[in-house]
């Protein structure tokens, strides 16, 4: 299958600094990629890099289209939904208007979207009209997923959405993302660092490490890694 | 009895202005957390325009619906050469460039206009109503102020260009990975809040009278209407404002000369400030570090 999102030779900068040298990631059609590393290896940047939300260099392409030279209205209007670190939910707005947000870049009326929204998360339906800020993490972080999907996108951005919650919550969560990825045919790039529950649901992963990939291949290979599994897995 | 009645309304026809002025600048505030020193030279400079229109023989609603629209296209102008550039400047900065405007639309008024006190006409009968308890100046200001304001909450709160906005306010980072054009719903509010400046100033001049000084009171009393209900919130905006028109009509006739009315906007001011900073309906800003 073709890539959904190449990013080749990237580099991304804050400042003068260089936190990127030049990267290489594929996500593969309709498959699900991590991105997997320690504190401030560049995992985030890397997402920023792809939304517009850093200066960089080198190539990236969604579908074959550059994204570069666009601005992050535009890359989200071309179909990539981002989740950002810390969820970016409108915690002043309520459940129904964050979700109404997520498909500003459609024409089609929100309705349908939401109602499949609340099919997935059933727990939203009930605080439609509360307001974002009042909910518990966990409920924030399905919201800001079903944000993301409400814009019907092709590549679905996650920055660790296990940040904070419990492991059950963790877990269905994750559950549920797995899930939509096969029924909305949303293709997923993942940064996470609980590295075996990532391992167990992507199907490709890459270890970057002070802004360079150390190791990449079949999420399986990664989880067998005798390295990875002593640094990342802990066993 | 009846005079205080009569100064109650009167107080109300006037907060209602100040209202409308103290909630274009919680508009502006609230998108881009800055003060705009402008609002009211630019809601002069609109009614100036009213003013021109008038005289060249358009009837006064039709001179009063086209200042909206130049106001409107005025506003994203002003957002779009002037504040973009100092967006990611220290808001002081910005602060500075909202100073310099108000000056310049004063000066350009004068050249163009004179300092002469002019008269501007009033679309409402000048009658007494309701066994001389009101004018019907002044219940025409409330009613056209009620309707601007439930034009705006219709706009806010049910479209989606509105819903947008408000989201670009509070998290323009999140907005655009909605692709929300967060700086296209800037230049919106500004827009917005020039057009509210401007049914300000058109509704309070027939009382003023027309001169480029006229918003100078006005806009410092917007202030203290804006931050007795909190910088942030549009309803203490309205709420202080009117607070604001009443209280100083009331203290105006009883407790003080009229010529030291407008010592009562900044004693409010202060009185806010030391004893109660976050106002009537504004949230204290917590900031995690």
């Amino acid at each position: 299958m073709a890539p959904i999102l190449e990013l080749q030779g990237v580099k991304a900068f804050y400042g003068q600094s260089e936190v990127l040298h030049g990267i290489d990631v594929a996500v593969e059609e309709g498959g699900m990629t991590v991105l997997l590393g320690a504190n401030g290896a560049g995992k985030t940047t890397t997402l920023r890099a792809i939304c517009g939300m850093v200066r960089t260099e080198g190539e990236i392409r969604l579908a074959g289209e550059g994204l570069r030279r666009r601005t992050t209205e535009q890359i989200a209007a071309l179909g990539v939904a981002h989740v950002p670190e810390g969820r970016g939910t409108f915690i002043g707005l309520t459940v129904e208007e964050n979700l109404r947000l997520g498909s500003y870049t459609l024409k089609a009326r929100p309705e349908a979207g939401m109602e499949r929204m609340y099919g997935y998360f059933p727990i939203l339906a009930e605080r439609r009209r509360q307001q974002a800020g009042a909910l518990s993490g966990g409920e924030q972080q399905m919201l800001a997923i079903a944000r993301a999907l409400m814009m019907e996108p092709r590549l679905l951005v996650l920055d660790e959405p296990s940040f904070g919650l419990a492991p059950r919550i963790v877990e269905f969560i994750f559950t549920i993302v797995d899930r939509i990825r096969r029924e909305e045919r949303v293709s997923v790039l993942l940064v996470e660092q609980n590295a075996s529950l990532a391992l167990e649901l992507a199907d490709h992963a890459y270890l970057i490490e002070t802004g360079y990939v150390v190791t990449s291949g079949s999420a399986k290979a990664l989880a067998d890694d005798p390295q990875i599994r002593r640094s990342y897995l802990g066993y | 009895m009846h005079q205080f009645l009569q100064q109650l309304f009167s107080g109300l026809a006037a907060g209602a202005i100040y209202a409308s002025l103290a909630l274009a600048l919680v508009m502006i505030y609230r998108a881009t957390e800055l003060v705009n020193f402008a609002q009211g030279e630019m809601a002069m400079f609109s009614t100036y325009i009213a003013w021109t229109l008038v005289n060249a023989g358009l009837p006064f609603w039709a001179a009063f619906v086209i200042t909206l629209v130049v106001s409107f296209l005025g506003g994203v102008a002003i957002e779009r050469v002037l504040i973009r550039p100092v967006e990611n400047a220290p808001v002081l900065a910005a602060v500075v460039v909202t100073i310099g405007l108000g000056l310049i639309f004063n000066s350009l008024a004068g050249w163009i206009y004179t300092y002469t006190l002019q008269d501007f006409p009033s679309p409402f009968p000048d009658r007494p109503l309701l066994g001389a308890l009101i004018t019907s100046q002044d219940l025409g200001v409330i009613a056209v102020t009620l309707v601007m304001l439930l034009l705006l909450f219709t706009f806010f709160r049910f479209t989606k260009t509105g819903l947008a906005m408000r989201a670009a306010a509070q998290n323009p980072h999140s907005a655009r990975l909605c692709g929300i054009p967060v700086g296209r719903m800037l230049a919106i509010g500004w827009g917005l809040a020039a057009t509210i400046g401007a049914t300000a100033g058109i509704m309070v001049a027939p009382v003023l009278f027309l001169d480029p000084n006229m918003m100078g009171g006005v806009l410092l009393y917007a202030f203290a209407g804006a931050l007795l209900g909190g910088i942030s919130s549009p309803i203490g905006a309205l709420v202080g404002g009117l607070i604001v028109g009443v209280t100083e009509n009331l203290v105006g006739t009883y407790l003080i000369p009229t010529q030291l009315k407008l010592t009562v906007a900044l004693v409010l001011i202060i009185l806010v400030l030391v004893l109660k900073p976050n106002g009537l309906f504004g949230t204290a800003v917590v900031r995690r570090v």
